[in-house]
């Protein structure tokens, strides 16, 4: 756990980066702190592994305050990655990822045995290790910053605006191999970006920030959709917060009935039941069936797409188990978002 | 003119012009010997200099204006100002070489530190890295293709200068220079000039060469 105590940062050219900053980052989970440039999440990123130092308060990680540890000793027991990649560009890849294994004494040999095993955490080939980082993609680069920031196991990860520099494509996969690295490792993982939607979707907890370095609210992601704190934070959220909101309720509890017989529109299957098309006389338009873990957004946006109004629900394998009519996912639509909004702060 | 030419190449090949203690080959010898001391002693002043101010980011105005202080510095006029104190030494040819490879060293190494981008140098304290292990392994070896070219070019520098030392009675290739100009033969004095030349070119050719092979590695 990371604890910051009435923490303020002053910087000797007078502006105030972070103010008064009370905030408990919890154990094994993933809190990003957004706000828009010069609101000190930077800063406050910065703070944990003391690449700046408070001007007054405390922050602690796991229990101890960190000025009290030797700065190079803390770093190397914090995992670190930046925008930019920060990849050093006279090693190969490999050493690369090796670095804090080798700060720490560890030895050539078990350090390279390690960054190998790494590689391929991180979804990269063996083959990439040998190479230098201006031979890879900026996606790549990436992968390569976080593979050097875990290589050392630490508890704890710091990771500013990793995925920033990075196309959308990319840094969609990027979310997601970070999703599923989170649920085998589980790091405490403080994330900072501007880019809500990247908050929303990686978030444990999430921490606005308003200029000025003031913490608004830090909430869990569908409270800080459901209920913002002021109008500051419902603006940063933006107008479509109500749909990021349904981003976060999965189609599990929505139920489906038999697929429609005798209308315009059929649902063409194949020899496995896998949905193909919606087939009628002369036009076939193509089908994107849902899984239980997508999401209610996705169902909604399905909805709108089919031309029957119904979305084809498919189990693990891809066969079809059923559809779902689109006034069957509005009303569920609604109940989600009212259930949120009313419900405590428990979601 | 032609006349000129032929003769010269005659002196530049025969056989006697390239042994004895006043040949081409002794006169060689001595003009690298005071050129690689004089870049040695240069080197040992500069660098470290050069990287404290790149590393610190303190005094970096003493390593930008040393450039043109370098350049505006009268090789000649130091000699004999260090001449008249030392008297009759090495002295005032190896201060003189010394004062003029040094800007070149400093300005050159400033530069590459400098160049070394912030992301990289934010990231190698960020991982843990102490102050001398950022300075000795990220930027010193980033910094190093441009550290080279400062040595290069100050060791051309120095070689195409170090004839100064037979204005004041020493050897090297200047040797053919003074004396043929004492002497009135011009092939002598064009003969020494051109393989202060060549030696010159061969030695910034040989080094980017190496530079090259050392940075193959390196995004351009």
């Amino acid at each position: 756990m990371i604890q910051f105590d009435a923490v303020h940062k002053r910087f000797p050219n007078g502006t105030t980066a972070v103010h008064d900053l009370s905030l408990e980052m919890p154990e094994g989970g993933v809190t990003v702190l957004v706000g828009s440039s010069g609101c000190g999440k930077t800063t406050t990123l910065r703070m944990v592994n003391r690449m700046v130092d408070p001007t007054s308060g405390t922050i602690r990680v796991g229990g101890r305050d960190v000025l009290e540890q030797d700065a190079a000793e803390l770093r190397r027991s914090i995992g670190y990655v930046i925008q930019q990649s920060g990849l050093f560009p006279h090693r190969t890849v490999l050493d690369n990822i090796a670095t804090v294994p080798l700060l720490l004494g560890w030895g050539r040999r078990k350090a390279r045995a390690r960054a190998a095993e790494l590689l391929e955490t991180v979804g990269l080939t063996a083959e990439a290790g040998k190479r230098y980082p201006h031979q890879l993609s900026g996606g790549q680069q990436q992968r390569v910053g976080v593979a050097r920031a875990l290589a050392a196991d630490p508890p704890v990860l710091l990771m500013d605006e990793p995925f920033g520099a990075v196309d959308p494509v990319v840094r969609s996969q990027l979310q997601d191999e970070l999703i599923r690295l989170q649920k085998e490792l589980s790091k405490t993982i403080v994330f900072v970006t501007h880019d809500i939607d990247e908050a929303v979707r990686l978030g444990d907890r999430i921490a606005i920030f308003r200029t000025g370095g003031h913490l608004v609210q830090c909430a869990a992601p569908a409270e800080l959709l459901a209920r913002p704190a002021d109008d500051f934070v419902a603006d940063f959220l933006g107008a479509e917060r109500g749909l990021k909101l349904l981003s976060l309720t999965t189609l599990a509890d929505v139920p489906r009935g038999p697929a429609p017989e005798g209308g315009t529109w059929k649902l063409v299957l194949d020899e496995a039941r896998r949905p193909q098309a919606w087939r009628t006389e002369g036009a076939e338009i193509p089908v994107r069936p849902l899984r239980d873990t997508d999401s209610l957004l996705a169902a909604l946006n399905e909805s709108i797409a089919s031309p029957t109004g119904f979305v084809a629900r498919v189990d693990a394998d891809g066969a079809l188990t059923g559809v779902t009519s689109r006034a069957e996912i509005h009303e569920h639509a609604g109940e989600a978002h009212s259930s949120h909004s009313t419900a405590g702060a428990a979601i | 003119m032609y006349e000129l030419f032929k003769n010269l190449g005659t002196w530049l090949v025969s056989g006697e012009q390239w042994s004895g203690s006043d040949g081409i080959g002794h006169r060689l010898a001595e003009h690298l010997q005071y050129s690689l001391l004089a870049t040695l002693v240069a080197a040992a002043i500069a660098l470290p200099l050069g990287l404290l101010i790149g590393h610190t980011g303190r005094g970096a105005f003493l390593a930008i204006n040393l450039a043109s202080f370098g350049r505006a510095l009268p090789t000649v006029g130091l000699v004999v100002l260090v001449f008249l104190a030392s008297g009759l030494s090495m002295w005032p040819v190896y201060v003189a070489l010394v004062a003029l490879a040094v800007p070149a060293i400093v300005t050159n190494t400033y530069a590459g530190m400098t160049a070394v981008d912030p992301d990289v140098k934010d990231a190698a304290r960020g991982q843990g890295m102490r102050w001398h292990q950022v300075l000795f392994q990220v930027e010193l070896p980033l910094a190093l293709p441009l550290i080279m070219t400062g040595l290069r070019l100050a060791l051309i520098q120095v070689v195409a200068t170090a004839t100064i030392a037979a204005y004041v009675s020493f050897g090297g290739l200047g040797r053919y220079v003074f004396d043929g100009l004492a002497q009135r033969d011009l092939v002598q004095v064009l003969g020494g000039a051109v393989l202060v030349a060549v030696v010159a070119v061969a030695l910034d050719l040989a080094l980017s060469a190496l530079q090259r092979a050392l940075f193959r590695h390196r995004p351009a």
